[in-house]
């Protein structure tokens, strides 16, 4: 299988290479990410991608047109995702760039978009960033940002009364704004609250087994952790090892994500309140038929990658059909406000922040079979949990 | 905090403290004999991690079972050790000096690949050692059981490798081999086995260690550069070729670390610290004071010289009539090419990042080949010129045509404060704190939020319009770019590089004709930051927006590879090396899937094919064919 797919990709190169051999009449979308370095995310997400456009081309494609999405390895570096889009617009002439996995690219590619004034739909990074402070009229985003993952967790939260919590957070932008988001919530709407341990840790490299016991030193009530992969898989261990979550609330953000609760198996944590995508529960019809139609392409369940792949395509798509046309200012008034349909739902590009209103689910985890899953889980949609308009004309430049 | 509490913290700090050691003491082995610096060892730590995966989920329900899995992890891994020292160094020890480098880099990428086409993308939690799943209790704390057993194993291992070095023969050869290794070749030791043993048992070590690890961490992708970075820094504190030495490194690292993370946020004359937050760099701040106070690590001594490896370096020559005209033509070529190929086309682009690459790889080189200096943190400066100008253009609203005149000014001035410390090292020790600050200026850029945007980096640094097409953009970077390439050959070939490469070749020599070495060292140093500061500007410049990943440890590595795949003996050298570098990686990561793996055996066969660097082995193939019969 791998070595086919590395054949026909060399021939696809070669094909390219003798002579731009792909179809004239095609609608072209860049898409660049960090394949090799975030395979763990990408792999899925690149599956949901390419099942999206088989499906679309099959249907007709869009506007009596082809749909032909070019990616890009950016190799988890900002100057070779802005190369990488240059490529994309001057010799592949896309009409538009999609996809950017980390925050830092994200940013650096919707200002790119901004100079060149060109469309950028941003898949999956999560900073408040690129739609607020570094926001601007060229640039949507699709998933759930971390400001809305957080405010999804907060009620559980508050609903749990606990009033000495401990933070644990991967030592960068992501972390340092979830937590900010979660302590001003929380001390809003519960008032009475102590943060009694921080536990900064260097991404990748969390000393888990001294974290956990300055955790446990501390006493508190409540933990929130905001750490995900190896990082988490480490913390879970030594803290369940050392009886950490023994009689205490945890909550977790993305924790509920199978990309990060698969690998934990039968160690997988019970009874934390996490975000994240019970796929093997949801019984809405639009996922139904993603998820049959995933399993049956691939022999393999969907993670949340492969939905934003998907739901990324399917946004292209209605805004290259609701604009009927291929020009960016005719495009952006086309994606503000668009409606269109993903495997979790119907949502919207909100004009006001360019933010899409994708929601995720939020429930317990729990052992099932020796397997992480998610139990009374209800869907948030992104709709309900964003700051003020007052507060987003205030963040996000004028454009 | 408590006294138990800090007791059991102190605790958690030894059994870290074992995992460092048993990643470090195998490159402090190699390192010492073969002085390669072997950067595949985190790959080998990685693999041992994986391999030991697969053994266990198979073999490793029992007690015994799973230890012997373990075992056969590093033996695995120690078999793949001496074919890699078979196959392919022993092919290159007579390159010159640091080239097994580009070797060992190239097998990273190699082995990235291979293991994700295994193993998969997903994160593998093994399975706890059986007898060893629960925790114990010290002063009311829960302590694992397995943390208990490493922190036994550490100094078990130390003490058979002890046993090894001090009372066997072969010890007995590898401590002479340490301390000269061509007096050791001179007395008839076949220094073939030798050295594939050593790297064996190196290897063998990594694996052990990567298999010990994995109840502590899952096996995943990002382990190897961890754990290389890990390594060096643990290995360099100790003194290079120290296995004790090693040890203690190790523990001094894991115990600031523990007890940063013990005292939390703590409240000083006003001031909130958090303590934690220090972890992020806290290796580096180590290895920093260490080398300034003790230049040969804890327990190192200074490095016997080592008299035969390679070729003695040719003094650099003016380039011939040939040369010139090639130069000329690629130049005539470049001055043309955005009206050839169109000025926004990608190949103007791509021409732009080329062009500043060859600037930051010409003066790395300024300081590592003439200079002999070899700076493993080059990115420092590059990032420092592309903050420097990016801030003063943003935050001090300056125009971007001074704030690119501001960039050499800013890397000069970091230059001219790290290499201070830099230049009274030599060596491996001057490499690895040249390291140390970059990861330095790295954390500071990463957690200063309000200044620097932290990890998102800063956006909106545009050129101005007369420069914001890209044919307008490429001019100028072809002018610096071309005017640095003047400066340093001027500099070269002016009395002041003739005493620096004098001092590079003989410090006591060029001492007592008058030449004071660290002086000249110094000034070479801040030049190389200056220039190099250009490169940063131009960057930022060109992309709009940096991160932090400007100044990554990824980043001087590229510009090491660079200079090496281009060899360091030439002038030309880096420019071809950064050329061939940048179109390969650009080309490849766009043909296949697996393009790092093929990008890896693209360098392996330069480095074979090309055992001096591109440009030094086509100089003395030419020198060959023009020599008179």
């Amino acid at each position: 299988m791998r070595i086919t797919k590395i054949i026909v990709s060399f021939a696809c190169a070669a094909a390219f290479a003798a002579g731009a051999a792909r179809a004239q009449d095609a609608i072209r979308i860049g898409e660049i990410n960090s394949y090799k370095a975030q395979a763990a995310f990408l792999e899925p997400y690149r599956k949901g991608m390419e099942l999206a456009i088989e499906e679309v081309n099959a249907a007709g494609g869009v506007n009596g047109k082809k749909l032909d999405v070019i990616t890009r390895d950016d190799n988890a570096n900002p100057g070779d995702a802005v190369r990488a889009a240059e490529e994309l617009v001057s010799r592949e002439k896309v009409s538009f760039i999609a996809g950017g996995f980390l925050s830092n690219i994200g940013v650096a590619l919707a200002d790119f978009a901004k100079q060149k004034k060109m469309l950028y739909l941003a898949s999956e990074p999560l900073t408040d960033k690129i739609v607020w402070q570094g926001g601007n009229r060229y640039t949507f985003r699709l998933r759930p940002s971390t400001y809305m993952q957080v405010s999804m967790l907060v009620p559980g939260a508050v609903q749990a009364k606990k009033k000495k919590w401990a933070l644990v957070y991967p030592n960068y932008e992501y972390g340092q704004s979830a937590v900010a988001t979660f302590k001003s919530q929380l001390q809003d709407k519960q008032g009475e609250v102590e943060f009694v341990s921080d536990q900064a840790t260097p991404l990748g490299k969390i000393d888990a087994g001294p974290v956990a016991q300055a955790i446990a030193d501390a006493n508190p009530d409540a933990i929130f952790v905001v750490l995900f992969g190896a990082d988490l898989a480490k913390f879970v261990r030594e803290g369940e090892t050392r009886g950490l979550f023994k009689d205490r609330f945890v909550v977790g953000l993305l924790t509920g994500e199978p990309e990060y609760l698969d690998p934990l198996k039968d160690e997988a944590p019970v009874g934390w309140w996490v975000t994240g995508y019970p796929w093997y529960a949801i019984n809405t019809p639009e996922h139904k038929k993603f998820l049959d139609a995933y399993q049956a392409k691939y022999k393999d369940y969907p993670r949340l990658g492969s939905v934003v792949g998907y739901s990324t395509i399917m946004a292209a798509v209605a805004g290259l059909k609701k604009a009927g046309d291929l020009e960016t200012e005719k495009l952006v008034a086309a994606f503000e406000g668009l409606e269109f349909g993903t495997p979790l739902g119907k949502v919207k590009f909100r004009p006001q922040d360019h933010q899409s209103t994708m929601g995720a689910y939020v429930g317990k985890t729990a052992l099932k079979d020796g397997k992480g899953i998610m139990v009374d889980f209800h869907y948030v949609d992104g709709a309900d949990v964003q700051p003020s308009d007052a507060d987003i004309k205030k963040w996000r430049p004028q454009d | 905090m408590s006294l138990a509490a800090l007791f059991v913290q102190l605790l958690n700090g030894l059994a870290g403290a074992s995992t460092l050691f048993l990643i470090a003491a195998g490159l402090s082995l190699i390192f010492g004999v073969t002085r390669i610096v072997n950067f595949a060892h985190g790959s080998l730590f990685m693999l041992g991690s994986y391999i030991a995966y697969s053994l266990i989920t198979r073999i490793g329900g029992t007690g015994l079972g799973y230890w012997a899995a373990v075992l056969l992890a590093a033996v695995c891994v120690a078999t793949i050790g001496a074919l890699i020292e078979i196959l392919l160094l022993r092919r290159i020890y007579r390159a010159p000096e640091l080239f097994q480098l580009l070797a060992t880099f190239a097998l990273t990428l190699i082995v990235q690949d291979v293991v994700l086409q295994l193993w998969g993308s997903e994160n593998l939690v093994g399975p706890r050692a059986p007898g060893l799943k629960s925790a114990i209790f010290v002063f009311g704390r829960a302590l694992p059981t397995y943390d208990l057993a490493l922190i036994l194993i550490g100094p078990l291992v130390l003490g058979l490798l002890w046993l090894l070095l001090t009372r066997t023969r072969w010890g007995v050869l590898i401590r002479a081999a340490t301390q000269d290794r061509d007096m050791v070749a001179a007395l008839g030791v076949n220094q073939a086995v030798l050295f594939t043993s050593v790297f064996a048992l190196g290897a063998g070590l990594a694996g052990l260690g990567g298999a010990l690890n994995l109840p502590r961490e899952p096996a995943n992708l990002g382990e190897d550069i961890t754990a290389i970075g890990d390594a060096f820094v643990v290995v360099v504190v100790g003194g290079m070729g120290s296995i004790p030495g090693a040890f203690l490194a190790a523990l001094l690292i894991a115990e600031i670390k523990a007890l940063c993370i013990a005292l939390g946020q703590v409240s000083f004359l006003g001031f909130a610290i958090s303590f934690p937050q220090f972890t992020l760099v806290a290796e580096f701040v180590v290895m920093a004071i260490v080398l300034v106070l003790r230049p040969w690590g804890l327990l190192g001594k200074p490095q016997g010289s080592v008299r035969s490896i390679g070729q003695i370096e040719a003094p650099i020559v003016p380039a011939g009539r040939m040369l010139q005209m090639i130069g000329a033509a690629v130049l005539a070529a470049l001055l043309v090419l955005p009206l050839v190929a169109g000025g926004e086309s990608y190949s103007t682009v791509l021409a732009i990042d080329i062009l500043v690459g060859v600037l930051f790889a010409v003066s790395l080189h300024f300081i590592m080949g003439p200079g002999g200096m070899h700076s493993f943190g080059h990115a420092a400066y590059f990032g420092l010129g592309a903050y420097g100008a990016a801030l003063l253009f943003k935050d001090a609203g300056m125009p971007m045509e001074l704030a690119l005149v501001a960039a050499p000014i800013v890397g000069c001035l970091g230059a001219l404060i790290f290499g201070w410390f830099c230049v009274r090292l030599s060596g491996v020790y001057l490499a690895m704190l040249t390291l140390a600050f970059a990861q330095i200026v790295w954390s500071i850029v990463f957690q200063w939020d309000e200044l620097t945007g932290g990890s998102n980096g800063i956006i909106g640094v545009w050129p101005s319009p007369w420069l914001a097409t890209k044919a307008a953009y490429f001019y100028l970077t072809l002018t610096l770019c071309v005017a640095g390439i003047l400066l340093v050959r001027r500099i070269l070939f002016a009395p002041f590089g003739y005493a620096m490469r004098a001092v590079r070749d003989s410090a006591l020599r060029a001492d007592a004709i008058g030449i004071g070495a660290v002086r000249v060292q110094w000034t070479g140093f801040v030049i190389a930051g200056a220039i190099c500061g250009i490169a940063g500007g131009l960057f930022a410049f060109s992309k709009g927006s940096i991160s932090p990943e400007t100044i990554s440890i990824s980043r001087s590595v590229d510009g090491l590879v660079m200079v090496l795949l281009g060899g360091i003996g030439t002038l030309v050298g880096p420019i071809v090396g950064s050329v061939t570098f940048l179109i390969l990686q650009d080309s490849v990561a766009r043909q296949t899937e697996y393009w790092r793996a093929l990008l890896g055996l693209v360098i392996i066969f330069l480095v074979l094919v090309f055992p001096q660097g591109i440009a030094g082995t086509i100089q003395s193939w030419s020198k060959r064919a023009w020599k008179p019969a």
